[in-house]
């Protein structure tokens, strides 16, 4: 554990609620999606709670984030109310993107939120691109670009490693690694498995860290964030995790065993942190409950805003496929 | 807007054109700048940037690596933050490899975002064939792109256009293409003082005619202003429309001139199936089919990858004797 996280009562409160709410709301987007009231593809962050909830730890509101399709944990993490995004999930017009995103493409400008990337890879180039327009513009921001190990695999990954290291801009490339692109395991699809060394082919200095302990990655963004605002350019963080559901909703997970899920499950983010901090007497096993209960009823309350939430009119179909302004 | 009129009176060339269009956007807005492939040092493939570099630096004149895919995303973050970048693709195949920045991000985060982010970027691309570069630096894509809904695609063939268009574009809130075709950079004429900016919602009316209207952009506009003559000659009296903006169409201009002449010739360098100039002619039929004196008409690049050898390249690209020829056959059919 870092010494750099301030181990207090408050704090580690506030990461384990992060995650439980986390958690909690993924559980009933399940309950949702076998209902058919959320549609398409629904790819959950079950086991990967820590990496978002310990990387936003390190952000500041002028930041920006640029996340992927599994990024309901993300979004959250970063404090987008989960009453716009249960909506966006039923896709009404209450929801963060007027139910035209989905569970794939969460955008929001409030907390500067670039999406919502189901390109695999796609979202790498983009934050490139807002890192570089703050830094042109004078805001002391840092990026963060969060994409999964598939993305290590594909083109933009090199050209934006590459863009951003010779530009030397405030992005922090956060790969959550889950071993699986899809059902491609990472040993055979990479010939350099070791995810982390790649980042030094860009003299790009890089940590890799067990993602499955949130004060661990809390720790390590924070190092390298505070690097990137020193003007040290970009830093690379692997955070190292693991998938517990499947892939989607349409996956019969061939690819892995039921034992190997099982021996990551007992390393949960969740199980083992709330486990450690009760063992050590910082948090106690009633607070949890309350925990558990407060984000329960928050989901109740936006499952209930979304479930009032209206359709947008079909005559809007059109509506913002071109802007008449950039938005304010 | 300052300094917009051309500083040497006199002839000037399309590149120079462009390059002023550039000079201009780079003095009057402080959120643009250049990105792109060898247009610092180097002046750009087509020398249209050149001299930028030095009088803008390197902040706003970016030289970057071989990465299309990277820097034409890295372009659509800026916009997303504020900035108002100016790409530059060398080559529309080239275009190709950041062909997913551009249809899956550019083209859809402001309607997917529910309209929270506009994407303010301008790329410009050099497009189509006729310098003997075969196969993979001359084709004329550009008709894939005003297939995508959330772009607008320009294609500036007179020197006016090349001049004024980057501003209007620039004023647009969404991303804008502007294709160049790469046998006009080098085509030399004057200014027309009049004119200090360019509509790009609306085709033009280049030349006026009766008898047959020929619907051409880019250097296929040339290619029927020349046939134009040819047929004048024979007493055939062409109107040719310079479409210019390739999305969102101007069916309007199309229309009214198909109403005049009940004719009507369209040329694309694209390759005929599934062309632009296919939808063209559609529309004219969905929305003109009884103005219509006689069948359409397409002068289109033969299917072929572009091939090297001067004369194929010729017979691969649309000329003015087929323009020529279809424009007879409508009017006098055998």
């Amino acid at each position: 554990m870092s010494a750099r996280v301030h181990l207090d009562h408050d704090h580690v409160r506030h990461l384990l609620r992060q995650m439980i709410r986390i958690r909690h709301f993924e559980s009933k987007c399940v309950e949702l999606y076998q209902a058919q009231k959320i549609l398409g593809f629904l790819h959950l962050y079950d086991g990967e709670e820590a990496v978002s909830v310990g990387v936003m730890e390190a952000l500041r509101p002028e930041d920006a984030i640029v996340a992927t399709y599994r990024e309901h944990g993300q979004a959250i993490a970063r404090g987008i109310a989960m009453d716009v995004l249960m909506a966006e999930m039923l896709g009404k017009q209450e929801g963060c993107c007027r139910g035209r995103g989905g569970s794939m493409h969460i955008f929001d400008r409030k907390t500067r939120f670039y999406g919502g990337n189901a390109i695999v890879g796609g979202g790498l180039p983009l934050s490139v691109g807002v890192a570089l327009g703050d830094k042109m513009q004078g805001r002391p921001a840092v990026t963060a670009c969060f994409f999964g190990d598939g993305a290590v695999d594909e083109g933009e990954f090199h050209e934006s490693m590459n863009l951003a290291a010779v530009w030397r801009l405030p992005v922090l490339f956060v790969c959550e690694n889950n071993l699986y692109a899809m059902g491609m395991a990472l040993e055979r699809a990479e010939a350099q498995t070791d995810i982390v060394s790649k980042a030094a082919g860009y003299r790009m200095p890089g940590v890799a860290v067990d993602g499955m302990d949130v004060v661990a990655v809390e720790g390590a963004a924070r190092n390298a964030v505070e690097q990137i605002r020193a003007g040290g350019g970009p830093q690379f963080l692997e955070c190292r995790t693991y998938r517990f559901r499947a892939h989607s909703m349409f996956d019969a997970q061939q690819y892995r065993s039921k034992e190997e899920i099982e021996t990551w499950r007992k390393k949960g983010p969740i199980v083992r942190f709330q486990g450690w901090l009760v063992t050590n007497g910082l948090i106690r096993e009633d607070e949890v409950h309350r925990i558990e209960a407060e984000a329960e009823a928050e989901i109740k309350e936006a499952v209930a805003f979304a479930e009032a939430g209206t359709l947008e009119p079909v005559e809007e179909l059109e509506r913002f496929v071109t802007m008449d302004a950039v938005p304010a | 807007m300052s300094a917009s009129v051309n500083p040497t009176p006199g002839p000037i060339t399309y590149r120079e054109a462009c390059r002023q269009g550039l000079r201009d956007a780079l003095l009057n807005d402080p959120k643009t700048f250049l990105m792109g492939e060898d247009i610092g040092r180097y002046g750009g493939c087509y020398a249209v940037t050149k001299g930028l570099l030095d009088e803008f630096g390197e902040e706003r004149v970016r030289d970057t690596p071989l990465s299309e895919s990277a820097y034409v995303g890295a372009g659509i973050g800026a916009a997303l933050t504020g900035m108002r970048p100016i790409v530059e693709i060398m080559t529309v195949n080239f275009s190709l490899l950041a062909l997913d920045q551009i249809v899956n991000n550019a083209a859809t985060i402001p309607h997917m975002s529910g309209g929270q982010f506009a994407v303010p970027l301008v790329i410009r691309i050099a497009t189509g064939g006729g310098r003997r570069v075969a196969a993979q630096h001359s084709h004329s894509l550009e008709g894939w792109y005003a297939h995508i809904p959330g772009l607008r695609i320009l294609a500036p063939a007179v020197l006016e256009d090349a001049r004024f268009m980057l501003a209007a574009a620039l004023a647009d809130p969404n991303p804008v293409l502007i294709f160049e075709h790469v046998m006009l950079y080098n085509v030399e004429g004057e200014l027309d003082p009049a004119v200090i900016g360019v509509d790009i919602d609306r085709a033009k009316v280049r030349r006026e005619g009766s008898d047959v209207s020929v619907i051409a952009y880019g250097n296929g506009l040339f290619k029927a202003l020349a046939a134009a003559e040819t047929l004048a000659a024979d007493e055939i009296s062409s109107e040719v429309v310079d479409l210019r903006v390739l999305r969102p169409l101007d069916t309007a201009t199309i229309l009214a001139s198909v109403a005049k002449t009940r004719r009507c010739v369209i040329v694309d360098e694209g390759w005929k199936s599934g062309s632009l100039a296919a939808e063209i002619g559609m529309r004219i039929v969905e929305q003109a089919f009884f103005d219509l004196d006689a069948p359409l008409r397409r002068v289109c690049g033969r299917e072929v990858p572009m091939p090297y050898a001067a004369h194929l390249e010729d017979a691969a690209l649309p000329q003015a004797a087929d323009i020529v020829a279809a424009a007879r056959g409508l009017v006098h059919p055998a």
